[in-house]
């Protein structure tokens, strides 16, 4: 188990520095950070000054060993465009888009899993067929047209739901919450609906497909052979081999979730991460895109040791590798 | 005389497809006595197995029953609804699969999977139900059994998996077993193992088993008589040593003919040209008329028009028209 | 010893000039198979698909005469009349019978720049897609073929790739592409960076379909023969591997397609696609959003309702064809 996961977390050391690699590259390819830095007329002498101080006169890979002990501190620099810190601005971001995040992803969970579970096993009704078919609209719905077409229905003609914001928010210490006053509740209903969209048709269809898979093992024919009830076999069985591999994907959909958040964002103004990134993007303001890149590599990586984990937890078959024999 | 404890008469199964109805089982029938080990034997694709899985109505969608009946213990099963076929599956008639790496959930300890049997068919308690599954994998050889029943199947080897796969199918006591291949997927050396230790626990329980095999050595070890299946139908049916010995259909005489014997000097083994016909293309008259190198001796071309029923020949009976009463006395003695 | 010359032989001779005629023969194989095969039978059979196959058609002919075939043109500033701004749809109480489905702030036909920004989003999409299935077909067959430290390099990246969703790569590329090349040029390459970044993110599901496959080929007798007699294998395989392929990575093309359009409209609603000048239906969207508030709904709903149909019927015969081309499910 240790083994394991020394093993795991050294990956994840690697992927990580990969990951900051590539985010310090984009400083060096976007051309001179000094110009970007400094007004037109400064003079030569100004330059070579900046230069200096900002460390670039030095070879590239000491550049970076700074860069990744600056991020490691959580010092990413300076936004181009809002003058502020980066790590500063990001940490104020990131309660809102975790809260949205999260929200859609415990959608996608108790309403996509169900689902895909109600459509593996009652195949042929059409109720089934109905869901199938509206779950490959939600997969061919771009996000911010849900989005769209939600606040032109709840917003605009109903006028039942705020359609940009995040409503009242209480501070509790660094982190603000929205899920205390209702006016944050009530603007957390659209952009959750928005972002959830997704992860709900990816589990349904995840799901289904898995199950009529473990539905056609051998196992499962020996268990009706045994003559255990549908029940026994359905959820006794049949579901905890479909959900283990789902996990894998879960966990992936969760941290990708945070990144998708850019596009619910932007379309209901919601003041996260995404925001920040896709106005950076605009800008071409590389600290904060590279600072974006690393904390979502990031998350990214914490959530693949965790399913990782997980994964080791619910599978006998890794769990107790050699603890058999014949 | 009691009645035979499984009857399965004129069963037909068939798979419809968009090019025409399959007939995968064409009217076939046999029985087995209470204790009774039959053999089934065929090629891949003749019907062996299928004919199993119908009897515990387990038959794959869209594959169905199309006639006949299966009665079991005189009561007729092959039109039960759901609920009450169900509480016959593991209680009255248990299986036994090919693939016993495969035949076990991976995710759960064998112990559960014993207990969660027999507290399903047997009013037992939790604790009881966990002794008598200590029992049975004592039973069926596993040492250390009250240790062995917390592990999970990936702990075990191939053999000591199909044993477990063994005593789930006993779990309840059943009074038939249907094994489909229980050794095809094992080491050689494994499976004399597993089909003494199946014989013996047929015999000791009084178990009727089914053994649904390609493998005419292991039918030749263990049953007590022997059904031969070609192309859906059964091409002769009789006691295992009079079949294996004296084989009255030409198709059992080629089988018997291309195992190899220590004894024997012959450079080749006989084989029998052609190969099984497709289910799309069974031939008219005797499924086997067009490998076979006797057509010429029945009488006008009967073979290729008049599909042959099983009639008594020697100690065993045939589906051949060589048969036929008014044909035996021109053929005489057929050559083994 | 001489069946194994003969063996080297045959291959020999379908290396030197056997393989366009095997090639030529598994083409036309293929397509008689289709059509008396299984997938024209349940093509047939499936109202659903034949509906959406018909919506693309529909769309893709819409798109690619557009500039023949469109009502109106509305890049042409003289035809342009302020006056003909934000008019409803045709059916509506003040519609104007010659814009069906209504115009934009600028007097433009909405069915119009419809059909010129779905030309946009396909050509987009579709040579996305392509250059994408090159690279994944190519780092795939090397990945599998060479082995190794190569193979141990290529899958590692994709991994690493395909842990962040594509819409993110896209975007970080465009962003780079921004502070590179700068503002101001950016707008003319802007069509070719977001092929790229498109492409870019989608490689990864072609190699690993591809390398599975150059996997199994490679152990096969012919390409071994072949290295014995000192031939290329590498354009053997090449030739061998993807017939077996071409299945597969055909619904992953089929389905990308969609992907891509839907990336390509996503950027171009950020704001980091093609240039306002050169609409895609992405930024159609984005302008009408504007507009949603004041009660012009039709400029955003129009360009919104053909993106999903679009995208949907790619995607149903995408998944028709992944469940008609595989046998488990048949």
């Amino acid at each position: 188990m240790l083994a394991f996961i020394i093993r795991r977390l050294l990956q994840s050391i690697l992927v990580m520095l990969a990951v900051s690699f590539i985010a310090f590259s984009l400083f060096n390819f976007t051309g001179d950070p000094v110009a970007l830095m400094l007004p037109p007329e400064a003079t030569q002498l100004d330059r070579e000054e900046v230069r200096k101080t900002l460390g670039l006169d030095q070879p590239f890979y000491v550049q970076f060993a700074v860069f990744v002990q600056n991020a490691l501190q959580g010092n990413f620099g300076i936004s181009l465009r809002l003058g502020r810190p980066v790590s500063q601005l990001l940490i104020e971001r990131l309660p809102a888009t975790l809260e949205l995040a999260t929200t859609a992803a415990a959608l996608g969970l108790l309403i996509g899993i169900p689902l895909g579970i109600y459509t593996a096993l009652k195949r042929e009704s059409w109720t089934s067929n109905l869901l199938l078919t509206g779950s490959l609209i939600g997969v061919s719905l771009p996000n911010f047209l849900i989005g769209i077409f939600l606040i032109l229905i709840f917003a605009v003609w109903l006028g039942w739901l705020p359609s940009f914001g995040r409503g009242e928010v209480t501070q509790l210490g660094l982190w603000s919450t929205g899920f205390l006053t209702e006016s944050g509740l009530k603007a957390l209903v659209l952009p959750a609906i928005t972002l959830g969209f997704y992860p709900v048709t990816l589990f349904m269809r995840l799901v289904r497909a898995q199950m009529l898979e473990v539905l056609r093992a051998d196992y499962i024919k020996f268990a009706r052979a045994r003559g255990l009830t549908n029940n026994a076999v359905y959820f006794g069985h049949a579901l905890k081999n479909t959900l283990v591999p789902v996990i894998t994907i879960a966990g992936l959909q969760l941290g990708g979730l945070i990144a998708f958040a850019i596009i619910t964002e932007t379309v209901f103004q919601w003041p996260g991460m995404g925001l920040l990134f896709i106005q950076a993007v605009q800008f071409a303001d590389i600290p904060v895109m590279a600072a974006y890149l690393c904390l979502i590599g990031f998350i990214f990586v914490s959530i693949n040791l965790m399913v990782d984990v997980l994964y080791y937890i619910v599978d006998p078959r890794l769990r107790t590798d050699r603890a058999g024999g014949h | 005389m009691n009645p035979p404890l499984l009857q399965v008469k004129h069963l037909r199964i068939e798979f419809p497809t968009r090019r025409g109805i399959l007939v995968a089982v064409d009217d076939i029938s046999f029985d087995i006595a209470a204790g009774e080990v039959l053999g089934v034997v065929g090629e891949s694709g003749a019907g062996k197995s299928l004919t199993g899985a119908a009897v515990i109505g387990l038959l794959e969608p869209p594959g169905r029953i199309a006639g006949g009946e299966i009665i079991f213990n005189g009561k007729r099963i092959d039109n039960l609804p759901f609920e009450e076929i169900r509480k016959i599956r593991g209680r009255e008639i248990g299986a036994i699969f090919q693939d016993p790496l495969t035949s076990l959930n991976p995710l759960y300890t064998i112990g559960r999977q014993i207990t969660e049997t027999i507290e399903t068919h047997l009013a037992l308690t939790h604790a009881q139900a966990r002794a008598r599954a200590i029992e049975l994998l004592n039973e069926v050889g596993i040492p250390a059994a009250d240790k062995r029943i917390d592990h999970y199947p990936h702990q075990f080897s191939g053999g000591m998996r199909q044993r477990v796969v063994i005593s789930l199918a006993l779990a309840a006591n059943p009074k038939l077993i249907i094994a489909d291949e229980p050794t095809t997927a094992l080491d050689v050396s494994i499976q004399a193992q597993i089909i003494t230790l199946l014989k013996k626990l047929g015999r000791e329980h009084g178990t009727a088993v089914m053994l649904v095999t390609h493998d005419m050595g292991v039918i030749a070890e263990t049953a007590d008589r022997v059904a031969v299946m070609y192309a859906g139908r059964i091409a002769e049916i009789g006691p295992v040593a009079d079949v294996i010995h004296h084989p009255q259909h030409p198709y059992t005489i080629g089988l018997m003919g291309a195992i190899p014997n220590v004894g024997d000097n012959n450079e080749r083994l006989a084989q029998i040209d052609g190969s099984m016909p497709r289910l799309t293309a069974i031939p008219s008259g005797c499924a086997f008329n067009p490998r076979c190198t006797r057509t010429a001796d029945v009488p006008n071309q009967r073979c290729t028009t008049e599909r042959p029923g099983l009639m008594p020949a020697g100690a065993t009976r045939a589906a051949c028209w060589l048969h036929a009463k008014q044909y035996v006395k021109q053929n005489e003695a057929l050559p083994v | 010893m001489s069946s194994i010359t003969s063996l080297i032989q045959g291959c020999a001779l379908t290396a030197r000039g056997g393989i366009d005629m095997v090639a030529l023969v598994n083409v036309v194989d293929s397509f008689r198979r289709f059509f008396d095969g299984d997938v024209w039978y349940s093509f047939r059979r499936n109202p659903l698909v034949i509906l959406a196959t018909l919506a693309a058609l529909v769309g893709i002919i819409g798109a690619a005469f557009a500039p023949w075939i469109a009502p109106h043109n509305p890049f042409d500033l003289k035809t342009l009349n302020l006056l003909d701004a934000f008019s409803p749809p045709a059916w509506t109480e003040l519609g104007k019978p010659q814009f069906w489905l209504g115009t934009d702030d600028q007097g433009r036909d909405v069915l119009s720049t419809i059909m010129h920004g779905s030309r946009v989003s396909l050509v987009v999409g579709i040579c996305a897609v392509f250059l994408s299935m090159v690279v994944g077909i190519t780092l795939g067959l090397i990945s599998g073929y060479v082995g190794g430290s190569v193979d141990a390099f290529i899958m590692r990246v994709a991994d690493i790739q395909l842990s962040f969703p594509a819409i993110l790569i896209a975007l970080l590329i465009d962003g780079v592409a921004r502070a590179v090349i700068g503002k101001e040029h950016h707008d003319q390459v802007a069509v070719y960076v977001l092929i790229f970044a498109i492409a870019a993110s989608g490689w990864v599901q072609y190699a690993r379909t591809v390398r599975g496959s150059t996997l199994v080929e490679r152990n096969k007798e012919y390409v071994q023969a072949a290295q014995v007699i000192g031939r290329r294998s590498l354009a053997i395989m090449f030739s061998h591997v993807l017939p077996n392929v071409m299945g597969p990575v055909f619904v992953l093309a089929t389905l990308h397609v969609g992907t891509a359009i839907i990336t390509e409209a996503t950027l171009s609603f950020l704001g980091v696609g093609v240039p306002p000048t050169q609409p895609s239906l992405g930024t159609l969207i984005r302008v009408g959003n504007d507009f949603l508030f004041s009660g012009e709904w039709w400029i955003t709903v129009f360009p919104g309702l053909a993106l999903v149909i679009l995208v949907l019927s790619i995607n149903i015969i995408g998944d028709w064809l992944r469940d008609a081309l595989n046998p488990k499910l048949r």
